[in-house]
């Protein structure tokens, strides 16, 4: 096929951008470990001062943010293939804004100060019961545009009801602890979180990974696909389920955070010919690199002022979003 | 041999029935034109042998019923290409044509030497070869049509069903299609093509399928199938039917029946 070996340039490129900032993401903090010690200190085993902080503050950080990054690229590089919309997102099915609502429940019943893994189970919980509402509405045969509307629909049920749960907090720390969760944020994840999300966020992967193909043919439309040999009803199943598993968890330990779902598919598509295969490895790295940069960018902003990411990644992705629409209005004229 | 039969073939779309039992059989060879009105069916009638709709009947493709055969092997039997013609993103022509080797390729694997052949067979045959780095979507309404057709000519099954392939095309290309499905046709494969163009399909097809209000009216060669009584009745057109110079059928329609 054309341009396989600038594809192979693009993959490599992107993987070792990622690795750079995996690691820039590992020596950056308040405690001021030089590089060096940082990195020796995370091998050596000591039980005290830097090897701490690496091991149980900066590394599950780090992982976090390489996963939620590859998981958010990769689920918005999934779903605007299958739904054939550029503006498709993670948060367009519903499952940000139902994790949050079941996040927003866990903090509003105090179930979360009980239970330390109340939080993001209950987060988990939401995004089941999302996907499985849009998967109902949606129906077996239905098309991508049912899936967009059931997502909708789910959205602002879910935003409804944390609305509701703002409204009706009856202290203003929980009311705070609530708004502070929403706006999205690695900061003080244990490996704890990242044994919870981990998993669900890799099965979420390797059925989104399974897309390529099919993704390539819904190129020409639903019909014509299914003529080609593909099989609709399980391609839906993958896309609906795969971004359910891996969103979900991402959002269950991290809160919402948006935009780099849909930017990073849209920055790297023009870079691999448009081919939604091709797109899925690139913009799962794209998504790494894009949020391990907000995380990194969150700590040397504002070290003393705990910058949320969601925030940032808003402020920095709705312009890109105005800069999008402007793009496409002109290309329709 | 039989490459697609149909079987009291019923369809309701949104609680109306849409067709009412259709019965035809298709060999090897034949070039099929699927002929009649607006709304009559055509389209329904291609999607639901394909299974791509919901339908009672029965759908036997290469011998087998069509409900016995998944997806990917019904797509080494039939080639469709659908009337709307979407194209989601910019890929390059070439990239396009290379989808219709979708079916016959498993996991990660590209592309092989048979699978180049046929690619660049299909463009030729299309005469898209010249612009083939070009984005897809960028291209011109008959130059698209084109490119989908060598989408599914690429796909390399023993029967294409087209719905409108000549939507579009200029006087020459609509020939050529016409030409190549009948080319196809005599190297064994059949084609099924619904047309508007009454002169092209009398003067290329093999056969007529004339489908009006969800029933098959008429089903033989063109000149029993396209008479002018039919043409009345059906379309509502007086038109000249004659011969061409070479014995081939012509068909002129003249104007609308005043009732």
């Amino acid at each position: 096929m054309i341009g396989a070996s600038r594809y192979r340039i693009v993959l490599a490129l992107l993987s070792a951008v990622t690795a750079a900032l995996f690691v820039l993401s590992l020596v950056t903090g308040p405690a001021g470990i030089g590089f060096s010690d940082a990195l020796a200190s995370l091998y050596s085993g000591g039980d005290q001062g830097a090897g701490l902080i690496m091991r149980e503050i900066r590394l599950p950080r780090a992982i976090l943010g390489l996963m939620i990054g590859i998981t958010l690229g990769l689920s918005g590089a999934a779903l605007q293939g299958y739904l054939r919309n550029p503006l498709a997102e993670p948060g367009l099915l519903g499952i940000s804004a139902s994790a949050s609502l079941g996040a927003v429940i866990a903090i509003y019943t105090g179930f979360s100060a009980v239970f330390p893994l109340g939080l993001p189970l209950a987060a988990l919980a939401g995004s089941v019961v999302a996907v499985l509402v849009v998967q109902a509405m949606a129906g077996a045969r239905g098309g991508a545009l049912t899936v967009i509307l059931a997502g909708v629909a789910v959205s602002s049920f879910a935003a409804a009801m944390t609305s509701l749960a703002l409204n009706l907090s009856p202290n203003p720390f929980a009311a705070l602890e609530i708004m502070f969760w929403m706006l999205g944020s690695l900061t003080d994840r244990s490996m704890t979180h990242v044994w919870l999300a981990g998993p669900f966020m890799v099965l979420g992967w390797a059925m989104l990974a399974a897309l390529g193909r099919p993704l390539d043919a819904l190129t020409l439309g639903e019909d014509a696909a299914a003529s080609m040999g593909v099989n609709l009803r399980l391609v839906q199943f993958l896309a609906v389920f795969g971004a359910a598993a891996s969103v979900g968890a991402a959002t269950a330990v991290a809160g919402a955070i948006g935009f780099i779902g849909l930017v990073a598919p849209h920055l790297l598509r023009p870079l691999v010919g448009s081919l939604p295969s091709r797109l899925l490895p690139a913009s799962a790295l794209g998504g790494a690199c894009l949020l391990l940069s907000a995380d990194i960018l969150t700590r040397i902003i504002a070290p003393d002022k705990d910058l949320k990411i969601g925030v940032l990644t808003a402020i920095i992705g709705a312009p890109f979003f105005v800069w999008l629409v402007y793009r496409m209005r002109r290309k329709l004229l | 041999m039989t490459l697609l039969s149909v079987s009291d073939l019923r369809v309701s779309l949104g609680g109306k029935p849409v067709l009412h039992g259709l019965s035809f059989v298709l060999r090897e060879g034949e070039f099929v034109g699927l002929i009649g009105p607006n709304g009559a069916g055509k389209s329904t009638l291609l999607r639901a042998s394909l299974g791509l709709l919901p339908s009672e009947g029965a759908v036997t493709i290469a011998g087998r019923p069509s409900t016995a055969i998944s997806a990917r092997q019904r797509a080494l039997h039939v080639a469709y290409l659908p009337q709307e013609r979407e194209i989601g993103w910019p890929v390059s022509v070439e990239t396009l044509v290379s989808l219709g080797r979708t079916a016959r390729k498993r996991g990660f694997a590209g592309l092989d030497a048979t699978d180049r052949a046929r690619i660049g067979e299909a463009m030729a045959r299309m005469e898209i070869t010249d612009f083939r780095r070009r984005a897809a979507s960028e291209l011109s309404g008959g130059e698209k049509a084109r490119v989908l057709i060598a989408r599914a000519l690429a796909q390399d099954a023993p029967l294409l069903l087209a719905d409108e392939p000549t939507a579009g095309l200029d006087p020459a290309h609509q020939i050529a299609l016409m030409s190549l499905f009948s080319e196809l046709a005599a190297e064994g494969r059949g084609v099924v093509a619904s047309l508007h163009d009454l002169g092209l399909a009398a003067r290329w097809c093999s056969r007529l399928i004339l489908v009006d209000r969800g029933v098959i009216v008429a089903d033989g060669a063109p000149k029993d199938v396209l008479t002018a009584e039919r043409l009345r009745t059906v379309y509502g057109i007086d038109a000249h039917l004659g011969e061409t110079e070479d014995g081939g059928m012509l068909v002129v329609p003249l104007d609308v029946v005043r009732r």
